[in-house]
């Protein structure tokens, strides 16, 4: 074939034209492929979730209620003594996700968890008393069975984290106020 | 081709095929190629396999002009696409046969797929010289995979939600960008309106690109030739037909078989393969038991029986990596196969072992549908006509016995060690059975 770099006057020349226009289209197709994933991220308007507060009055001890924010659940839930106790006796074992239960919580009766199984996303159960809370009193997950203790740790099952606490903070003793700290 | 002579007497089609050389090209995939002579009905599926996808094509397009990709609700609390899609069932004229072709069409395609699968995977079909047609094919599975789960969503009803709210998080398992990937796929953290939209957006477009991958699909068949149920290479004009008339009209009876039964689902069960319960609209909870459509169920299984975490000298690979894995690996796997299955004889017919596993194989893929179909934590069974036939019992203490997950695990295993086991230890100990000498002798007595 006529014109390929092997019979031109000067191939040198030649490979480095073809170089470099061919690295120039690759920066091109670079950019414009960033641009395009680009344009799939996050706008404004959805980036960044709401707060919401959440009013504790009227919450039995061994119950909670479920809060929800945009399409994000919370847990909030009221413990009893026992399930204190066994929240922190629960910091001496092996956990797959080591964190204490003073880590978790702000105020030991108090648990705010995000419902959302660490897994593959379904809210777990036994925020109210009647659900169904697994083996270890805390909270379990419908989808594929993991079950979480009372401090939301992650003990059986295949989710590979606790259930996350989201940032809240108390703005008063009667209410607390969740997707914020103070 | 396009130095080819005109086919053509008509100097009509003759003086266009000289400008354009397309009329030339189908004369000659029709007539050019010789197809062995034996092939049987099981060759039927590749040819319903692409009228099917003509068919999910015209249907989609037909409904994509009432759809509405919006979760914005109505004053009855009721989203705008699931409307839409309820719209397309009640008033558009023919809109409830036109949904439903395509709802069942997207089962009968599988169905399709599956038997075309499982033929070259029983005949060989897959070894040298067709590795490219063999992992184009593995291609189209996972497109085909990919589009119905995005269909799937485009409905927004309570298991639509489901699924696109699950299998995204499935991107989560993957360290350090997971969560990233997660937020560009959803175009937000959670599953809502811009996900719908470009849903629907990959839901358009992915069947083009798949029918692209089909005419590549084609074109290396043209070129490598058909396989054949003896599995072994053509030697004389003795051993073939022409396309036309021999295999058109066996296609076309073929089809009209699938399509009886294709056409009797859709007027008279066409809820009968979908979830009940995705006839209601989202109200963005999750319900307790969530499946897929019947066709991902085997790799949903393979997706949710890992609930441990593996630890490889310090690594530690938790269960929900290891689930995402295991199911990227078992759609993977499939590409390796030409090179995994060490035999040099294509046919199961001459391989008496062989053929052992492959059945062992089938009936694998349906036990893990089952698992993909019950609860993880429950005693296993097998739905049966007349009631369930329990393999799984309560110990007591909250332990049970062959429980969904256990089984899961078990045919999990036997999913992979059929490809890097089984496959590649038969064909070094295996004593194949004598082949013909060709196809048009009879085999030596
Ligand atoms: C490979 C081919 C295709 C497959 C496997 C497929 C699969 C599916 C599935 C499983 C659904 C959900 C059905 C239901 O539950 O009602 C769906 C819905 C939908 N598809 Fe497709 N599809 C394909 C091609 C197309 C094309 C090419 C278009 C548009 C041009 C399209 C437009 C739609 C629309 C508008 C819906 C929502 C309405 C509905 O759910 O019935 N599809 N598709
Ligand atoms: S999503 Fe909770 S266990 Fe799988």
């Amino acid at each position: 074939m006529a014109g390929t770099p092997t019979d031109v006057a000067n191939p040198d020349r030649r490979n480095f034209i073809v170089l470099s226009t061919m690295a120039m289209a690759g920066i091109g197709a670079a950019s414009a492929g960033v641009a395009l994933v680009r344009t799939m991220t996050p706008t404004r308007d959805v980036a960044g979730g709401g707060t919401i507060e959440v009013s504790l009055d009227g919450i039995a001890e061994g119950s909670g209620i479920v809060a929800t924010s945009g399409r994000k659940k919370y847990s909030v839930r009221r413990r009893t003594s026992a399930e204190i106790e066994a929240a922190v006796a629960g910091d001496a074992d092996k956990l797959r996700h080591q964190e204490t239960d003073a880590e978790r919580v702000q105020r030991p009766e108090w648990l705010v968890l995000r419902l959302q199984c660490p897994h593959l996303g379904c809210p777990p159960q036994g925020t109210a008393a009647g659900e169904k809370r697994g083996e270890f009193g805390g909270f379990f997950c419908p989808c594929h069975n993991s079950q979480f203790d009372t401090s939301g740790r992650i003990r059986k099952g295949p989710s590979p984290a606790n259930l996350p606490v989201p940032k809240y903070f108390f703005a008063s003793d009667e209410m607390i106020v969740i997707g914020k700290e103070a | 081709m396009a130095g080819s002579r005109s086919p053509f007497k008509n100097p009509l089609l003759k003086g266009f095929d000289e400008r354009l050389p397309v009329l030339r090209a189908v004369h000659h995939s029709m007539t050019a190629h010789a197809y062995p002579k034996n092939l049987n009905y099981w060759w039927n599926f590749g040819s319903i396999a692409g009228i099917m996808l003509m068919v999910m094509i015209l249907t989609g397009l037909f409904m994509a002009m009432h759809y509405k990709p919006s979760v914005e609700e109505d004053t009855y609390g009721i989203n705008q696409a699931f409307r839409s899609v309820e719209h397309i069932m009640r008033d558009v004229k023919g809109g409830m046969f036109l949904r439903y072709l395509h709802s069942v069409g997207a089962s009968f395609f599988f169905i399709a797929v599956i038997f075309h699968m499982f033929r070259g995977m029983y005949y060989g079909s897959y070894k040298a010289p067709r590795e490219v047609l063999w992992i184009l094919g593995c291609i189209i599975l996972i497109l085909m995979m990919g589009i119905s789960f995005l269909g799937y969503s485009l409905v927004w009803g309570v298991m639509s939600f489901a699924a696109a709210e699950v299998i995204t998080q499935v991107f989560t398992a993957i360290p350090v960008l997971g969560d990233g990937i997660l937020v560009l796929l959803r175009g937000g953290e959670d599953v809502d309106d811009a996900l719908l939209n470009r849903f629907f957006a990959l839901h358009f477009l992915l069947p083009f690109v798949l029918a692209g991958v089909v005419i590549l699909h084609i074109l290396t068949l043209q070129t490598v030739g058909s396989n054949n149920p003896l599995g072994i290479d053509l030697k004389s004009k003795k051993d073939t037909v022409s396309f036309h008339p021999y295999y058109t009209f066996k296609d076309i009876f073929g089809l009209s078989v699938f399509f009886t039964i294709y056409l009797a689902v859709v007027a008279w069960a066409p809820e009968r393969l979908a979830e009940a319960i995705n006839n209601q609209p989202t109200d963005y909870n999750l319900p307790s038991h969530i499946v897929p459509e019947w066709y991902l169920l085997p790799f949903y299984a393979i997706l949710k029986v890992f609930t441990w975490d593996l630890n490889l000298f310090g690594l530690v690979i938790t269960g929900k990596q290891l689930g995402a894995l295991a199911m990227a690996g078992s759609l993977g796997i499939l590409f390796l196969l030409p090179w995994l299955d060490t035999s040099p004889v294509r046919s199961g017919r001459f391989r008496p072992v062989f053929k052992i596993f492959f059945w062992g194989f089938a009936v694998c893929c349906v036990i893990l549908a089952l698992v993909g179909a019950q609860t993880s934590g429950e005693a296993f069974f097998i739905p049966t006509p007349f009631g369930r036939l329990p393999l799984g019992f309560d110990g007591g203490n909250g332990f049970v016995w062959g429980s969904t997950q256990q089984w899961g695990v078990l045919f999990t295993g036997y999913y992979f060690a059929y490809f890097i086991v089984i496959l590649p230890v038969l064909g070094l100990f295996e004593r194949p059975k004598q082949l013909p000498a060709s196809i048009s002798e009879p085999v030596l007595a």
